[in-house]
């Protein structure tokens, strides 16, 4: 049994407790549950960004307007596409890149150091440089295919809405296989090394043990890449407004560059606020697909 | 009681911290902060030194200036704006936001306060810029159209002696240019999805006798002199006498190509003849620019119109909600005043009608190497330079216009249907 003074120190240590934890909730709450709360009750009035306190409800117009149009289902279908083109590439390029390093040939330190510059480029400065690259008159592109003798003249690439949409997908892919190589080299160097002997002392070749023995193990890590991965290109903004500002003719607007136009350039705050909740059930549902997909328990550890 | 005595002192660090954090500045001088753009006109340079001028002379003021570039500038005011009391006193507005922000309640209503004889001096134009249903927001500042430029030395090659007065007559020049083997592609525009199509659509669509919209305020771009110009536009991309890339570049990419000699044709801001013509840094043409009137469609040029181009100007405004609206608008006076504007004129140019005339249009022209040309070619431009529609809704509507552009260029839509979409959607913002 308890005596009288042990309750009070409980109280005590509780009560401390909170006072210490009170900062950080009170941060939490300012920074991130505020705003996205705020995103919600705005997402369902027309607030003019010009006067951004919530003001006429409107309900679920501002939602419903966009599943009606037909920009926001284009816009959807594009960043579906950008998502999966651009992932999927990453991840086979990734994966090779991690097994060339993990294989350790001549140079692979210096490989590996090298393959940080694209992933430490910031976006924007990423999106200028490629932006020269796909210059029609004067760009990298052209000069390579022409002295290549592939071209025999110098073309325009971004005048196109497809072509344009791969090649912002080709620039975003340069920049972020490093990201994914790196993850799955460090992951496959913290494979025990015994599963994969004893496969080859049972006569496994390579395919199978890479196939059935170190991608099940990879799994975790692949799966960490492929969730960080897709939200980022699904939410993919920077790289656009830089190389092409959304064209030519909406060719490569995708859903995050649409709530940026909605908000900002024509302040609807309301619709804005709306979209960016659309994106995030979006973002949700994918993220939920990855984690029954890849995520089994047998795996872990 | 230990208790008691830390949550006081946990109290009484908050409460020092949100004191740091809302603090009132110490009396002193009040400070003006003003947003402006590093990017055509004045260098930072020269906008500092008149900074510089201005707090010397009126100590009880301290004016701060903050700089970005223009693509930021719309988007940067209107987050700006939304505090109280607001980040910025003075702003930096372009001609087709003052609608959008007179209406927004954004910018204080100076009509009252700009006497007769600076109202008459200012070039009539000028006022247009920053006026919206008749009130006055703020002092013009930046005048500015597209203005054309050729390259006489391929013009030359090609056998020709004059610059074309017509679009018909730069076509005619361009095809034998292109035989020739002189450029590839006579011709550069920027008509990717930006504002910057729509200038290079406004300029072409005045010289064929069109409208941007109507006396009404309903779009007339999608009528038959718009979907002739969208046709034309399109044709000459098929023809390979207007640069196939144009579809992607912006007012830069159209000084870049230019400036590497491979267009024979360009029209561009005032700022490209500085870069293009004299700077041996940044083009390969120097000494072979030239600058002449915009060129009209034949027919508008048979009925006696000699040019048409597009005004992009701007202006400088006090923000309403600002707690040193005075202060501000002397600044703002200051800025744009008459002495400040002919001492500093070498990037831009003077919204005062008297420098244009006698001894000080002398005087003006011979301010540096480029003015020589570009005053009295802005003289002799400037009348013909058409504002874009006054309206709230401004840049929703012009986004539509873009696509629009773009679908018919792109040749996902023909120019009369991709026109009367955008026209729909004019409408549509209109009755919102």
């Amino acid at each position: 049994m308890r005596s009288p003074k042990t309750i009070s120190l409980l109280q005590h240590e509780i009560r401390e407790g909170v006072l210490f934890l009170l900062p950080a909730m009170v941060l939490i709450f300012g920074i991130t549950l505020f705003p996205i709360l705020f995103t919600f009750v705005l997402s369902f009035t027309d607030t003019p960004l010009s006067n951004p306190s919530p003001q006429n409800f409107v309900g679920l117009s501002n939602y419903l307007s966009f599943l009606r149009s037909t920009q926001f289902w284009q816009a959807i279908w594009r960043t579906l596409y950008f998502t999966v083109v651009s992932v999927g590439v990453e991840l086979l390029l990734g994966l090779g890149i991690a097994l060339l390093i993990h294989a350790r040939p001549p140079g692979w330190a210096f490989l590996r150091t090298s393959l940080i510059i694209p992933w430490a480029v910031p976006t924007i400065v990423n999106g200028a440089l490629w932006r020269w690259i796909y210059n029609a008159d004067y760009g990298a592109l052209n000069g390579l295919l022409y002295s290549l003798g592939i071209i025999d003249k110098y073309r325009p690439w971004l005048t196109e809405p497809m072509r344009a949409l791969n090649l912002v997908i080709v620039a975003d892919i340069w920049h972020s296989v490093p990201f994914i190589a790196l993850i799955l080299q460090a992951a496959l160097a913290t494979l025990p090394l015994e599963l994969d002997e004893a496969a080859a002392v049972d006569g496994a070749n390579a395919w199978q043990r890479f196939w059935l023995i170190r991608l099940p193990l990879l799994r975790p890590a692949i799966l960490v890449a492929l969730v960080i991965r897709t939200v980022e290109a699904f939410r993919v903004f920077d790289i656009i407004y830089v190389i092409t500002q959304g064209g030519p003719a909406f060719g490569t607007v995708t859903i995050s560059y649409l709530t940026y136009l909605e908000s900002f350039s024509y302040g609807h705050l309301g619709s804005g606020a709306a979209l960016s909740f659309l994106i995030t059930l979006f973002t949700l549902a994918m993220a939920l697909i990855y984690v029954r997909l890849l995520y089994r328990p047998e795996v872990q550890g | 009681m230990r208790g008691l005595s830390r949550l006081l002192v946990f109290v009484v660090l908050v409460a020092l911290l949100l004191a740091g954090c809302g603090g009132q500045a110490a009396a002193g001088p009040k400070v003006v902060k003003v947003l402006a753009m590093q990017q055509a006109g004045p260098t930072p340079e020269e906008m500092n030194a008149i900074v510089a001028e201005f707090n010397e002379k009126n100590p009880n003021v301290k004016v701060e200036i903050e700089y970005v570039s223009y693509d930021a500038l719309h988007d940067k005011i209107v987050t700006a704006m939304a505090t109280t009391p607001p980040s910025y006193d003075v702003i930096l507005v372009d001609d087709i936001w003052y609608a959008e922000f007179a209406k927004a309640g954004y910018l204080w209503d100076v009509t009252d306060r700009v006497d007769a004889q600076t109202k008459e001096k200012v070039f009539a134009a000028a006022w247009d810029i920053t006026t919206v249903n008749g009130r006055i927001y703020g002092m013009p500042w930046l005048l500015d159209a597209k203005y054309f430029y050729y390259n006489e030395k391929i013009l030359k090659e090609a056998g020709f002696d004059h610059p074309p007065a017509t679009w018909e007559e730069l076509v005619e020049q361009a095809r034998v240019i292109k035989e020739k083997g002189l450029v590839e592609y006579p011709i550069a525009w920027s008509w990717a999805q930006a504002e910057a199509a729509i200038c290079d659509f406004v300029a072409l669509l005045y010289g064929n006798g069109g409208r941007f919209v109507d006396d009404q305020g309903k779009p007339a771009f999608n009528d038959e002199k718009g979907v002739q110009v969208l046709e034309w536009m399109v044709k000459t991309i098929d023809e390979g006498i207007s640069n196939p890339a144009s579809v992607s570049y912006v007012e830069e990419d159209v000084r870049n190509v230019f400036s590497q000699g491979k267009a024979a044709f360009a029209l561009n801001w005032l700022y490209m003849y500085d870069l293009a013509a004299l700077d041996e840094k940044e083009s390969q043409v120097v000494g072979q620019v030239k600058m002449s009137l915009v060129p009209v469609f034949e027919a508008m040029a048979k009925q006696g119109l000699k040019s048409a181009t597009i005004n992009g100007s701007m202006g400088f405004s006090v923000v309403d909600k600002s707690p040193n609206r005075e202060a501000a608008w002397e600044y703002v006076k200051y800025l744009t005043s008459e002495d400040v504007q002919k001492r500093y004129a070498a990037h831009l140019l003077p919204i005062w009608s008297a420098n244009y005339e006698g001894e000080a249009l002398e005087a003006l022209k011979a301010l540096n190497p480029a003015t020589p040309v570009t005053v009295p070619m802005f003289k002799e431009q400037f009348p013909y330079a058409h504002v874009r529609p006054k309206v709230p809704y401004y840049l929703e509507g012009s986004k539509a216009l873009q696509l629009a552009l773009q679908e018919a260029l792109t040749k996902q839509k023909t120019p009369a249907q991709a026109l009367n979409d955008a026209a729909a959607k004019w409408v549509e913002l209109q009755s919102k």
